[in-house]
């Protein structure tokens, strides 16, 4: 690239003038306004507390094939703890099993015949539990929550059944109490509220720039620019700054919002967070641009963006641990500037951790910046294709 | 109708004529369902544990062993106080550390009750919660086999049955989600350009000035993305089957029919869309950046629709892929008959002709 040597201040009036350009494109375009600027901010306000695994009232089904005394205090147990919610009853072992097809149970308890009795006589009985796996988690915790109130229950059993034979040794309890680190009360909110910002931060920034340069070539007024003595390099600044204002800005609301609205804390920088943010979205805007020159039509540029976007979000760790993946995808997570950013703020605003914590994912950053902006450049042809 | 036809076709060879856009339209899905119904799991097969026991006896040593033994859990390290467990977390290297209290066995026996505490990393409570539940799970077990091998069983047990998926794996949870997810967006982004681009390149004038009538005009745009679609739909469930190993305990029919019917919604949402908007760029913004991630995490996909706060569930109503998760997943794990389904077949089609018919209208005002 020569430089211009006439006039120093020449390079940057160009870029002016491309920066000018584009937010008037952008400011122009009524319809995609309320999409840049208000339709985020309701789904961070919005699907932030959609992302939670908390079990609340379990539907069960019963069939209580003994209808004893004793049965209906153990079914009692189950209804008073506010941990289950009964929504039918029924007496024939295939109905039960229907419920949990139907959706109308998640659990079915199942008190065989002579519960009772056999308590009585050997001080020992038996009910199952159909549990509804489909997903696994879930019944992992229903079945937790049974098995305690089925606990509960045998210690009140010497006042139940008084008759009941002396060998009433009872089955001793380990209490678990679980707490977490750093997230005593493991609110989601403060957990997610931070990446889900991330994700939406980086598909605006992502989809605009990727339509952006495609979008010139359809409407063919990038053979305009393509005959002016613009450089790439001045090009590609000229579009990417306008985006990187908006993404910031977004940014900006985004943390007032978890800020006033989820009162996630802030125990680090701002100075280091807006720092970081930048690199960030200079990897997503130079990636948006790089598909943008690589493409020839919109619709493939959203395509291909969208391919990427949901490959970053869902192994970011956001929403799975990535401690469950496979080997091999754990490392792919390595080239994932989603999975990076979202730890890194994470990290600063929950845990407070200052620039030596973040370096390591801070230079992964950095040098995909550089690649994604250099490729852009370099992939930018001044030439009709 | 034989103008009609002739629509199809020329709105069919539009699309396939575009090799790049028809590749990505394809292997886009497959690349996706493959990566990611290997890689999204939420099951930990490494739990990294250390173990601070201040009792040191026989009960708190066979637990240790227990837990150690089941596979899952990993000995990370031993501590010696409660001052370490700060560094422990710290260092990022340790997912959990569970804590006996002094005279742990002793308690045990003569109070029948003993305190054992499970400290996790909270900073990511999936993990979390994950953890603490596996970790009380073999302490139960370990209750109940020592319970019965003392001959000292009992009360009521309580003996569980998983339901549809005994080996209670997340593949099972994860790939249908994926086949929604999939499906909508692609659906949902094809067609929601078709429109809005023949009005950006002018040829829209040529239809609105053809005999055509608007139904005609709205369907002829659906019909062939539906076809296209379709094969989609053969390739996701084949895969979800022959690689992932889901099961279809239901008709194989009934699941293709019902997943035609959702592509359906999908494609009239995009139809939609591509009729209130003017420009591809919103539409496109709209039907990615407004779908992607309500999809994501209002359809049940990974997060359980039951555990969203009342207001957020009500919301979950007007997601599509809500409802067809619930048919895939009925169908597939629960052998599930539309004798069961009735309901969610019955929303996708009120919805997908709700967007048909707005989008006549639509069409039909620009029309005058």
């Amino acid at each position: 690239m020569k430089t211009d040597r006439k006039d120093n201040l020449q390079p940057l009036r160009v870029i002016g003038h491309i920066l000018r350009k584009e937010f008037l494109q952008i400011f122009r375009n009524r319809g995609m306004l309320p999409l840049i600027f208000v339709m985020p901010f309701i789904q961070l306000v919005i699907l932030s507390n959609a992302a939670t695994f908390d079990v609340a009232e379990v539907p069960f089904h019963l069939q209580d094939f003994d209808r004893s005394a004793l049965s209906e205090q153990l079914v009692k147990r189950f209804t008073s703890t506010g941990y289950f919610r009964m929504t039918g009853e029924s007496f024939r072992q295939k109905s039960g099993i229907d419920a949990l097809v139907a959706r109308k149970a998640d659990m079915v308890l199942v008190i065989p015949h002579d519960f009772e009795k056999e308590m009585s006589r050997t001080g020992h009985g038996r009910v199952q539990l159909l549990i509804n796996a489909e997903d696994g988690f879930t019944a992992g915790v229903v079945r937790g929550y049974a098995n305690d109130i089925v606990a509960g229950f045998n210690r009140d059993l010497p006042r139940l059944l008084p008759h009941m034979s002396s060998q009433s040794a009872l089955q001793p309890v380990i209490d678990i109490r679980s707490s977490g680190w750093y997230n005593p009360e493991l609110l989601y909110s403060e957990y997610m509220v931070p990446g889900v910002l991330v994700v939406l931060v980086t598909i605006i920034g992502l989809f605009l720039s990727a339509m952006n340069v495609v979008r010139e070539k359809e409407i063919g007024t990038i053979d305009q620019i393509n005959v002016t003595p613009i450089k790439r390099w001045q090009f590609i600044t000229g579009k990417l700054l306008p985006f990187l204002a908006i993404s910031l800005g977004e940014l900006t609301v985004g943390l007032l919002i978890a800020r006033i609205a989820f009162h996630v804390p802030m125990l680090g920088s701002y100075g280091l967070l807006y720092a970081v943010a930048m690199i960030y979205m200079l990897v997503v805007l130079g990636m948006g641009l790089l598909i943008s020159t690589m493409t020839d039509t919109q619709q493939q540029a959203m395509f291909v963006a969208w391919f990427f976007t949901v490959i970053f979000i869902l192994m970011s760790g956001l929403f799975t641990p990535i401690e469950s993946m496979p080997h091999w995808a754990q490392i792919l997570t390595q080239m994932n500037p989603i999975r990076h950013f979202v730890d890194i703020i994470r990290r600063i605003m929950l845990k407070g951790s200052e620039i030596q914590d973040i370096f390591a994912p801070l230079v992964i950053l950095a040098a995909q910046a550089s690649l994604m902006l250099t490729l852009a450049v370099i992939r930018y042809r001044k030439v009709s294709e | 109708m034989k103008r009609f036809i002739g629509f199809v076709r020329k709105e069919f060879f539009h699309i396939i004529r575009d090799r790049r856009t028809a590749a990505i339209l394809f292997g886009m899905p497959i690349l996706q369902l493959l990566l990611f119904g290997f890689a999204i799991r939420n099951e930990i097969s490494e739990v990294r544990t250390g173990i601070l026991d201040l009792s040191h006896d026989v009960v708190t040593q066979e637990l240790t062993d227990k837990l150690f033994s089941s596979g899952t859990f990993v000995p990370s390290a031993v501590l010696n106080s409660g001052k370490e467990i700060g560094k422990a977390f710290a260092s990022g290297k340790m997912n959990e550390v569970v804590v006996f209290e002094p005279g742990f066995a002793g308690k045990l026996q003569r109070d029948g009750s003993a305190q054992m505490q499970v400290i996790t990393d909270g900073s990511d409570p999936n993990v979390s919660r994950i953890v603490t539940g596996y970790t009380g799970s073999v302490v139960r077990d370990y209750l109940t086999e020592k319970a019965a091998s003392s001959g000292q069983s009992v009360g009521v047990e309580a003996v569980p049955v998983m339901m549809f998926n005994p080996a209670l794996k997340s593949v099972y949870l994860f790939v249908p989600g994926l086949m929604a997810m999939i499906l909508m967006l692609v659906s949902a982004l094809m067609t929601s350009i078709s429109i809005t681009r023949e009005k950006e390149t002018g040829t829209m004038e040529l239809l609105l000035v053809s005999s055509l009538k608007p139904v005609q005009i709205i369907v002829g745009k659906v019909v062939p993305y539906l076809l296209l679609s379709f094969v989609n739909v053969l390739t996701v469930v084949g895969l979800a089957f022959f690689v992932f190993g889901v099961p279809c305990r239901g008709s194989l029919a009934l699941l293709l029919a019902e997943s035609l019917l959702f592509i359906m919604t999908a494609l009239s949402l995009g139809i939609f869309i591509s009729s209130i908007t003017n420009s591809q760029q919103v539409a496109m913004m709209i039907s990615l950046a407004g779908l992607l991630m309500p999809t994501v995490l209002l359809s049940g996909f990974i997060f359980p629709v039951a555990s969203m706060p009342l207001p957020l569930q009500a919301i979950s109503n007007i997601i599509p892929a809500r409802w067809y998760l619930v048919i895939v997943r009925g169908i597939m794990l629960k052998g599930a008959g539309i004798a069961v389904l009735w309901k969610e077949t019955l929303v996708l089609m009120f919805m997908s002709l709700l967007f048909m018919t707005a989008s006549v209208r639509k069409f039909s005002e620009r029309l005058q």
